[in-house]
């Protein structure tokens, strides 16, 4: 479950997965997981623990798609952009999806209900286009379907 | 009494996707109403994507298909007395005898679909666990002489006999050596790694424990990427699962041979798929590609010697250790020996997993398995081998899928992804979408590359609007060719592939008359 980002739950997950700096990208990931994105304060927490430069985490940080570094909507919904996708109409859903939250990829919408997201292939290319809601995968969505599972009229 | 009837539908993410889970949960709701007994389980996949869910019914130890299914079918699936195998429009006959099916030579899919991914029991009563048995007892040497018997080859895309990889690291001198499995899938258009760990994981497992065994290394990784959340955790339970049967672990089946699995999750990274910027990001850090040489063989994962592969080719070789190197060899032709698993996506009727020998066409794979376009348009261009590999025409569909034959027309086949597109297609913009994929996702060390993709975007757009055209042509197949020749690894040094098969094949699709 998503988590307002606090020190106390920071740590724990830093501890948990592994306090070295090998494990920089799995605390990375599992504060995503946790939080939706790695704050500044975040990356000082972890530079501390884990005995690196705070440049050294930023660094990682930035090169990540993974690694947002503001906080997420509520709904994360990604939609793949790649090639697969592309041949049955990809573009045409983002430009829907676009329209129908007001929003354009990699932004939040202003009621902080949705975060729109491209992604390079959720491996779903046989049945394309395909999206992903948060761990969810759909397959084969149209704008009918779009509306559909994203609760829009 | 009557016995409970078993039902098996797929866990696997394209069945999801589709709504296997909503399907499962009404059956099961349905039945109980009904008062039916039925056992449902969650198999993997048979990679007849299109028809997912892909349901079926276990009748006089036969499994009878039905599909694609929705929740909405499912009372109709009742009335039509599916359980018994009744008749309905959704009823495919036996899964066995599905010509989708029924016409491919699986040798690494074989278990796919057959089993529950996480059954102990499933996977052994089918051979599994037989080829780390025979490694065991017939030691190292046994296993590089079937290896290099089999003729496998890298099938993450490049290539590269596997016999070699492992017998450079089990010849290298080290304390301490790696397995990394590269399960950072990120072409487009490719899926075999994920329905192999959805389906079948115990066989990667296994194909990990015998790659220790061989090179003397007592520690693998699998480096997966963030967008496989359910191959994740199917992983997982599969791991447990070894382990608790001791064929993963301590003192593995009391031969005095350790092996442990961990899993590790990317970052949402093409170029980490690169097998050097992989070893960085499994290390904690950004995935910069490394210099080559020195070979990852000899240092890698943290200056270790390292085995690098991907899923499909350490999960063909259990079966290559069980049935003998000559037994897999026997498929394929010239330098491309054994079976690859294509991956028919895109524009196509009947998308889905096709594991075949080499030598097939390409044609033969978008006719006969895929049915021609989803929208009944004419094929217009086919993509082979993820975003880095080169679209071809019509006029080229004949070639037979070989990884030598490819790579004279430019192309390659890669971890054999097939993507089609229709008529529709305007190859001006997927040249530029290739240089821009190149630009999000470049790593920056390299400069032809990190500077490169964004002067590509550029110059194509003003071939577009026709600023300078003729120059800009020149330009274009200029930029290309220092991209080929000066960047670091493939990322760089592949994307101009799209980009001039496209302008090359497709010269029209350039004219900003045509737009």
């Amino acid at each position: 479950m998503r988590h307002k980002y606090n020190e106390k739950i920071a740590l724990e997950i830093i501890h948990k997965v592994g306090a070295k700096p090998k494990m920089l990208v799995q605390i990375l990931q599992a504060f995503v997981v946790k939080f939706s994105y790695i704050s500044e304060s975040a990356i000082r927490l972890i530079a501390k623990e884990i005995n690196l430069s705070r440049a050294e985490v930023h660094g990682t940080v930035s090169f990540y798609h993974d690694f947002r570094t503001t906080e997420a909507g509520e709904k994360i919904i990604k939609i793949c952009q790649a090639e697969a996708c592309q041949a049955m109409g990809s573009r045409q859903l983002t430009a829907h999806a676009e329209e129908a939250l007001g929003i354009k990829l990699h932004e939040t919408s202003e009621n902080n209900a949705y975060t729109l997201e491209p992604i390079y292939c959720l491996g779903n290319c046989a049945c394309s286009p395909a999206i992903m809601i948060d761990e969810k995968v759909y397959g084969k969505v149209d704008t009918k379907k779009f509306n559909q599972i994203v609760g829009l009229k | 009494m009557t016995a409970s009837t078993k039902i098996f539908i797929p866990r696997d993410t394209a069945s999801i996707s589709m709504g296997g889970d909503e399907v499962a949960k009404k059956i099961e709701k349905i039945a109980q109403k009904q008062k039916k007994e039925v056992t449902i389980i969650r198999n993997g996949t048979w990679g007849m994507s299109w028809l997912e869910p892909l349901i079926e019914i276990e009748v006089k130890n036969h499994r009878i298909a039905y599909g694609p299914v929705s929740e909405e079918d499912v009372i109709d699936l009742f009335n039509a007395d599916f359980l018994n195998g009744g008749t309905h429009p959704l009823k495919l006959g036996n899964t066995d005898q599905i010509d989708y099916l029924k016409n491919q030579q699986r040798w690494t899919f074989r278990k796919c679909g057959l089993i529950d991914p996480i059954s102990f029991d499933d996977y052994t009563t089918n051979r599994g666990f037989n080829g780390l048995k025979i490694a065991l007892k017939k030691g190292s040497n046994h296993i590089l002489k079937e290896l290099k018997k089999s003729g496998l080859r890298g099938r993450g895309g490049a290539g590269f006999p596997t016999a070699i990889k492992w017998q450079t690291v089990a010849n290298a001198e080290g304390d301490q050596k790696y397995i990394a499995c590269n399960a950072d899938e990120g072409d487009s258009g490719t899926f075999s790694d994920r329905i192999l760990m959805e389906s079948d994981p115990m066989a990667l497992i296994e194909g990990m424990a015998i790659a220790g065994f061989t090179v003397g290394a007592n520690k693998g990784y699998i480096y997966l990427r963030s967008e496989y959340p359910n191959a994740h955790s199917i992983l997982t339970s599969a791991i447990k699962t070894a382990k608790k049967h001791h064929w993963l672990g301590k003192n593995i089946q009391a031969s005095g041979f350790d092996f442990e699995i961990d899993i590790h999750i990317g970052g949402g990274s093409y170029v980490c798929g690169e097998e050097t910027a992989m070893l960085e990001s499994l290390e904690g850090k950004a995935g910069m590609i490394r210099y080559k040489p020195p070979l990852p063989a000899l240092e890698g994962l943290f200056g270790k010697p390292t085995v690098v592969n991907n899923v499909v080719t350490l999960a063909s070789i259990p079966d290559i250790i069980d049935q003998g190197g000559a037994a897999y060899s026997a498929y394929g032709i010239n330098r491309s020996k054994g079976t690859l698993a294509f991956q028919l996506s895109g524009n196509v009727k009947r998308g889905g997993l096709v594991e075949v020998a080499f030598g097939i066409t390409l044609r033969e794979l978008i006719e006969k398995w895929g049915d021609g376009t989803a929208s009944g348009k004419p094929i217009y261009a086919v993509q082979v081998g993820g975003p880095l590999g080169a679209y071809f025409p019509d006029s080229l569909l004949d070639i037979p899928l070989d990884y030598e034959a490819f790579a004279a027309k430019d192309g390659m086949v890669g971890h054999g992804g097939v993507v089609v597109f229709d008529d529709t297609a305007d190859m001006a913009t997927q040249a530029r979408f290739a240089m821009e994929f190149c630009s999000i996702e470049s790593c920056g060390k390299c400069t032809p590359c990190r500077i490169g993709s964004i002067r590509g975007v550029e110059v194509i757009d003003k071939i577009i609007s026709n600023k300078n055209r003729t120059q800009n042509i020149d330009l274009l197949n200029d930029l290309c060719e220092t991209m080929i020749d000066g960047s670091l690894c493939a990322m760089g040094g592949m994307t101009p592939f799209p980009v001039k098969s496209a302008l090359h094949y497709f010269p029209e699709d350039f004219k900003p008359e045509n737009k």
